[in-house]
């Protein structure tokens, strides 16, 4: 490593090891706590929308590509764009900056994958062992309860996996319109030109992304039904 | 046959004129250097980035309009590497960013000391600041009608007893700048509530203040916005706020391929740009949402600078 990359380095840890900046209503736990705050809105507020849809269809077997494929807009529209559109609805409502205009911003980033994921999840269920239900005599709310959702489960959660961490990366934008969280000291830092503070903002964010990405790795794994785990 | 060859050499004939004309007719056409005008990111920036692109173009340079930029930060550095030629500035601000530790020369509340305290300052980065307008946008703290009236505030000194439980807002740079949340400490002794970083003078902060989510915010003397949400802007009664008149920057590498014209352009827009006229044409675009490129084509013809 040459000179800069080193001194780059301390500088780093300087900044994350300051007790200042770990106080206070700007210090590093009240941002960590603002983010994980408005990235789990977002990707609740995504999941109430997208799992019904994605099982409806999911389980009718009909419409599912038109619903991924509307959905998969989201994907599209910028989500800069968005936090721009969201602010100005936000304001008009009386919501004031920052929290609800991102939270606009995510839920259409994290629709997507929930959505495509859980509505394959059921299709993919075998359909010998939904008819074998059908045939014993199951409703079609309980194939779906306790058939298709327990089997699916992983997938389903495969997705929420991604969109979450889609939104955890991308929650940062919230500094732009007034917000808190993470994205704060990568704003700030830029500002400022503080670059320690920027860059220790950008490693906060990609260690939390990294660690919604573990634990909902670990919980996929403990959801996989008993008798499917001989399978793997 | 035959008559093909005289077209073609009819062509050729007229060709040959029009390039002879076009020689004679353009004197110091050789000498006239592309230009890259850029801007930062606010309104006035880029009304002022047009007023210098159009009287350059009305002139026959070929101008580039790299407006929009960012901050400062981004700006200067893009001038200095020659990515842009031109840009607006502002005496006090630029001096006190070039020059931070006010080594070479600090800022005054005079604009004549204050620019030749920067071109001191810009002499070693190869950039020179031309003449400097009356107009200026300088940093002011505002609150609304109702704080104003329920805190008895008329000037910035009046806030020292009642600052405690404010709450200001401002860009994510004020609490370290000389002339934002810094200032105020150190001139009058002024320390809030809290900071909430919002943006430059923008919608972020008129919002934050009319919905009452900041107390105090900073915006720029020249905002439409002020008399539009009828803000009430404290006096700045022991001077803060430095000269920050504005002021074309150029390239001096961009000067010495000119023949002088770009110079006198430039300062002829500088000589007519006063406060009111300043105002005017940010309430236009601020405001009324005219296109700057509409509001600043008609300044120029009304002050005679283009035709």
């Amino acid at each position: 490593m040459d000179a800069r990359t080193v001194s780059a380095l301390a500088s780093l840890a300087r900044w994350l090891t300051d007790p200042a900046n770990w106080q206070g209503s700007h210090g590093i736990p009240v941002r960590i706590l603002e983010h994980i705050e408005l990235s789990g809105l977002s990707v609740l507020v995504a999941v109430a929308v997208a799992m019904p849809i994605a099982l409806y269809f999911g389980h009718t077997g009909r419409g599912g590509f038109v619903a991924i494929n509307v959905a998969n807009i989201g994907r599209a529209l910028p989500s800069l764009a968005l936090l721009a559109f969201g602010l100005v609805i936000a304001i008009s409502l009386g919501l004031g900056l920052g929290f609800w205009p991102t939270v606009f911003a995510l839920v259409p980033l994290a629709i997507p994958p929930v959505l495509t994921n859980a509505y394959v999840a059921v299709r993919e269920v075998d359909r010998d062992v939904v008819d074998a239900a059908r045939g014993m005599g199951l409703s079609e709310s309980q194939i779906l309860r306790s058939i298709e959702v327990p089997l699916g489960l992983p997938l389903m959660l495969s997705g929420i996996r991604t969109a979450a961490v889609n939104v955890v990366a991308t929650a940062t934008l919230g500094a732009l319109v007034a917000g808190g969280a993470l994205g704060r000291f990568i704003v700030d830092g830029l500002a400022l030109q503080e670059y320690d503070q920027l860059m220790a903002g950008a490693l906060l964010v990609a260690l939390l992304a990294i660690v919604t990405e573990v634990s909902f790795a670990a919980l996929e794994r403990a959801t996989v039904p008993s008798g499917m785990v001989a399978i793997r | 046959m035959k008559r093909g060859r005289m077209l073609v050499a009819a062509l050729v004939a007229v060709a040959v004129v029009a390039s002879a004309c076009g020689g004679t007719g353009g004197t110091g056409g050789a000498a006239k250097p592309d230009v890259i005008v850029g801007s930062t990111n606010f309104y006035e920036q880029i009304t002022l980035g047009e007023l210098y692109s159009q009287v350059l173009e009305a002139n026959g340079y070929k101008v580039t309009r790299k407006f929009n930029l960012g901050a400062r930060e981004i700006v200067e550095p893009a001038l200095e590497s020659g990515q842009i030629d031109v840009d607006a500035e502002y005496l006090a601000t630029l001096l006190a960013f070039v020059d931070k530790d006010g080594t070479i020369a600090k800022p005054t509340t005079d604009p004549k000391a204050t620019q030749t305290g920067l071109q001191k300052a810009l002499d070693p980065k190869a950039l020179t600041v031309l003449d400097y307008a009356a107009a200026t946008d300088q940093n002011g703290f505002v609150v609304t009608q109702a704080t104003a009236t329920s805190k008895s505030l008329k000037k910035l000194s009046d806030l020292v007893p009642v600052a405690k439980d404010m709450v200001l807002g401002g860009p994510p740079e004020c609490p370290q700048r000389p002339f934002c949340a810094l200032g105020l400490k150190n001139t009058y002794g002024i320390t809030f509530k809290d900071f909430k970083p919002l943006d430059t003078g923008g919608p972020l902060t008129i919002t934050a203040l009319d919905g009452k989510q900041i107390d105090i915010g900073l915006l720029f003397t020249s905002d439409p916005s002020i008399v539009a949400k009828n803000f009430v802007l404290l006096d700045d009664d022991k001077h803060l706020q430095l000269a920050d008149n504005i002021a074309p920057v150029v390239r001096n590498a961009l000067l010495q391929k000119d023949d002088g014209t770009l110079k006198r352009l430039l300062n002829s827009i500088s000589a007519k740009l006063t406060q009111p006229e300043l105002n005017d044409m940010n309430k236009q675009v601020a405001v009324d949402k005219a296109d700057s490129k509409v509001v600043a084509a008609a300044w120029l013809k009304k002050q005679g600078l283009i035709k």
